[in-house]
């Protein structure tokens, strides 16, 4: 589901002749590009389930993809003013670097290697940390008392890098079992093909609530003690562009703060809480700054709704995934999603 | 000194070097003839009726054919229902589905393009301008931008017209390099020989998927910073660099069993070098290969799937991403199958073209 090491490899040979020929330099900022293109260029997967995947329409869906609409509706009030580009897990920071894309939102983990490498992660708009689930049966609760269990593992995931350091660091001597789909780890796990699963926790929680006969045999621990954040990236040398991305993003979740949802957003912009009327635009201010419309905040939740809205719809209690909330609830409900001040 | 032979090999009448006819055996004679023959009919019959009863209730018996519920699958067989929900996305991926006329057209066109080179009457340059113009208005009706027709960017393009679109565009491009290529690599000039032994050399030396890579991720970092290429069409460059390789060597193959006193009784004549390639050495050299060149063909019609890994949605990759709808269980078996099928009419009928084209190109020989 995440980020995959390749990309540094494949990328690190192309630095090495990229270096020498020149460091792309954009004559134009990015926003006046997408002004004048007239839609916004999204890199995407190739089907990530709840994350980003065309519909049976070829309609674009997932967190992710909502995230990017976002970016869309702020500049142009309009969720259809965009362009979806899949891409493969190796090609994805290529071609946000080289300018065929405008911005990554796809899955991508904020590591400081990439960070340092030329891309600018904007905001985290998903946490996750990776877990085993076993079968009760085996009698293991925690990762120490792994050694030697087979592991379905999804290949080019970062989930691969972690059974190795799991392994490695406890001395455990675990079996990677490797699938390349989502689908066919799953199966295979359940079918009894390999001792453990590995995956975000808060997916591993809705497979067993979905796909186990009975969840009740399964028991599911964290595989390490670390968190990821998958954060929507840019190009490194626009700032006002990586503004523009990281406060569309922003108002997802100060939407949620504030209560505003899709259907009360209109009712709302007669409210007397001047930090709501600040974040809708009935007090000017916030647009001019980022240089946007001034009522950008209202119309992402006008179109799209809030941050919760968007992950019951893709990956919550409204998708078939039903992954719980977790870390992605606001600070506030005890996760670690943190909106700025709108001011 | 012994007296040279004369050998009036080019007064024998040529029927008579037809091969004899085979004697037909009867099924049983096939299946029964000898020991060995009736001990694997047994074997093999053996494991296929073992192995239909489970295929038959998996794919027929307990299969869901009709449902508006995914659900239904959960338990069941092979879930039909699944690619018949699906079929649209498959066959034309993310396209604007109220545009989906024109990659229908597209396949309808790809069709026609069969037809015309079905019918020996076309046969010659009437085919090849034929065939240019049917991938121009593909290429026009899938882009659009005129007419009223809206514009519709290459990340949108999708399902089976990119996979006929790539097999035909990388073939067609490719093979005109291929003869440039195969002919330079014969040629007397150093400069040039060399220039198509290291081309051919290094592009077959190298797998289609490292091309790919190279196309798509790498091509664009050398670029100067305000030249994007269309990804489509970096993979379309790398595919055709690939068939050109490998039509290369299949076609210097062919021109290697051309007589050498073809071209020298040309020259004799005085027919110009190009006049002498195009219409004496090529038509015979081809003829000769057409068994290779089908088999690059239906090569090349395969690793179309193979962008699928630069983010490209032919039908395979159409296939896969409908595949991971979460609202249905997993039917990978179902879509590869259905993508299986259909990779496979494409294929056995180039095959069977073939076939045909070589059979014809015998009698004409004999006649």
């Amino acid at each position: 589901m995440r980020g995959n090491d390749w990309t540094i490899l494949v990328f690190a040979g192309a630095l090495l002749v990229g270096t020498t020929i020149s460091t792309p330099g954009q004559a134009q900022s990015t926003i006046e590009t997408v002004k004048k293109r007239g839609h916004v260029i999204c890199g995407a997967s190739q089907g990530t389930v709840g994350f980003g995947a065309p519909d049976s329409n070829g309609y674009w869906r997932g967190l992710d993809v909502e995230t990017c609409r976002a970016i869309a509706v702020a500049i142009f009030n309009d969720r259809d003013k965009i362009e979806f580009v899949p891409l493969s897990g190796q090609q994805r920071i290529p071609a946000l670097q080289t300018g065929e894309i405008d911005v990554l939102p796809r899955t991508l983990t904020w590591t400081l290697r990439r960070d340092g490498n030329g891309i600018n992660p904007t905001f985290a708009n998903y946490y996750e940390y990776t877990g085993f689930m076993m079968p009760k049966a085996l009698g293991v609760t925690k990762v120490d008392e792994m050694a030697g269990a087979s592991v379905c593992v999804q290949t080019g995931s970062t989930t691969e890098v972690v059974v190795n350091d799991v392994s490695t660091k406890h001395n455990l001597g675990l079996k990677p079992v490797i699938f390349d789909n989502v689908a066919a780890t799953r199966q295979a796990f359940f079918s009894g093909r390999c001792d453990a699963l590995i995956t975000d926790a808060a997916a591993l929680a809705s497979v067993r609530a979905t796909q186990a006969k009975n969840a009740d045999d399964y028991v599911i621990f964290p595989a390490t003690q670390y968190m990821d954040a998958l954060a929507p990236a840019v190009r490194h040398g626009d700032d006002q562009w990586f503004d523009t991305v990281k406060w569309s993003i922003q108002a997802l979740l100060a939407a949620e703060m504030y209560g505003i949802t899709q259907a009360n957003a209109d009712q709302m912009l007669t409210s007397s809480d001047p930090r709501i009327r600040r974040f809708l635009g009935v007090e000017p201010g916030n647009g001019t700054a980022l240089r946007l419309d001034e009522k950008f905040a209202y119309n992402i939740v006008k179109q799209l709704g809030n941050y919760a809205e968007i992950f019951d719809r893709n990956l919550g209690k409204g998708s078939p995934l039903k992954i719980e909330r977790g870390p992605n609830r606001l600070f506030r409900d005890g996760g670690l999603m943190f909106p700025l001040d709108f001011q | 000194m012994t007296p040279i032979e004369f050998t009036p090999s080019l007064l024998v009448d040529r029927r008579a070097t037809r091969p004899p006819p085979v004697p037909r055996r009867s099924t049983a004679g096939i299946l029964f003839g000898d020991l060995t023959s009736a001990l694997l009919t047994i074997v093999t019959g053996g494991l296929i009726l073992l192995a239909a009863p489970a295929i038959a209730k998996w794919a027929i018996i307990d299969a869901v054919w009709t449902t508006g519920n995914p659900s239904a699958c959960q338990q069941a067989g092979a879930c039909w229902a699944f690619i018949a929900d699906k079929l649209r996305f498959i066959l034309f991926g993310v396209y604007p589905p109220e545009q989906q006329w024109r990659p229908l057209v597209v396949i309808g066109l790809v069709l026609l393009g069969v037809l015309m080179t079905l019918a020996p009457a076309l046969w010659g340059r009437r085919l090849i301008i034929g065939w240019t113009v049917l991938v121009a208005v593909m290429l026009a009706l899938m882009w659009g931008g005129f007419l009223g027709l809206s514009f519709v960017p290459t990340s949108r393009w999708g399902g089976l017209p990119v996979t006929l679109l790539l097999a035909v565009v990388s073939l067609g491009l490719g093979f005109p390099f291929a003869v440039l290529l195969a002919l330079g690599r014969r040629s007397a000039w150093p400069v040039t020989r060399f220039l198509s032994v290291f081309t051919i050399e290094i592009v077959r030396g190298l797998p289609l998927v490292g091309l790919l890579f190279v196309a798509s991720i790498l091509l664009p970092l050398l670029l100067p910073a305000d030249w994007t290429i269309d990804k489509l069409g970096r993979t379309v460059a790398a595919l055709t660099v690939f068939a050109a390789a490998y039509l290369a060597e299949v076609v210097r193959g062919g021109l290697q069993g051309v007589p050498v006193g073809q071209q020298e009784a040309a020259r004799a004549l005085g027919i110009p070098y190009w006049k002498t390639v195009c219409y004496i050495v090529l038509p015979q050299a081809i003829q000769k290969v057409i068994p290779p060149l089908t088999n690059t063909a239906i090569i090349m019609v395969k690793n179309t799937s193979l962008v699928m890994i630069v983010g490209v949605f032919d039908m395979l990759g159409a296939g896969r991403s409908a595949a991971t709808d979460p609202a249905w269980p997993a039917p990978y078996p179902e879509i590869y199958l259905f993508v299986a099928s259909i990779y496979f009419v494409i294929c056995y009928g180039i095959s069977r073209y073939s076939l045909w084209l070589e059979r014809r190109v015998r009698e004409k020989d004999y006649q």
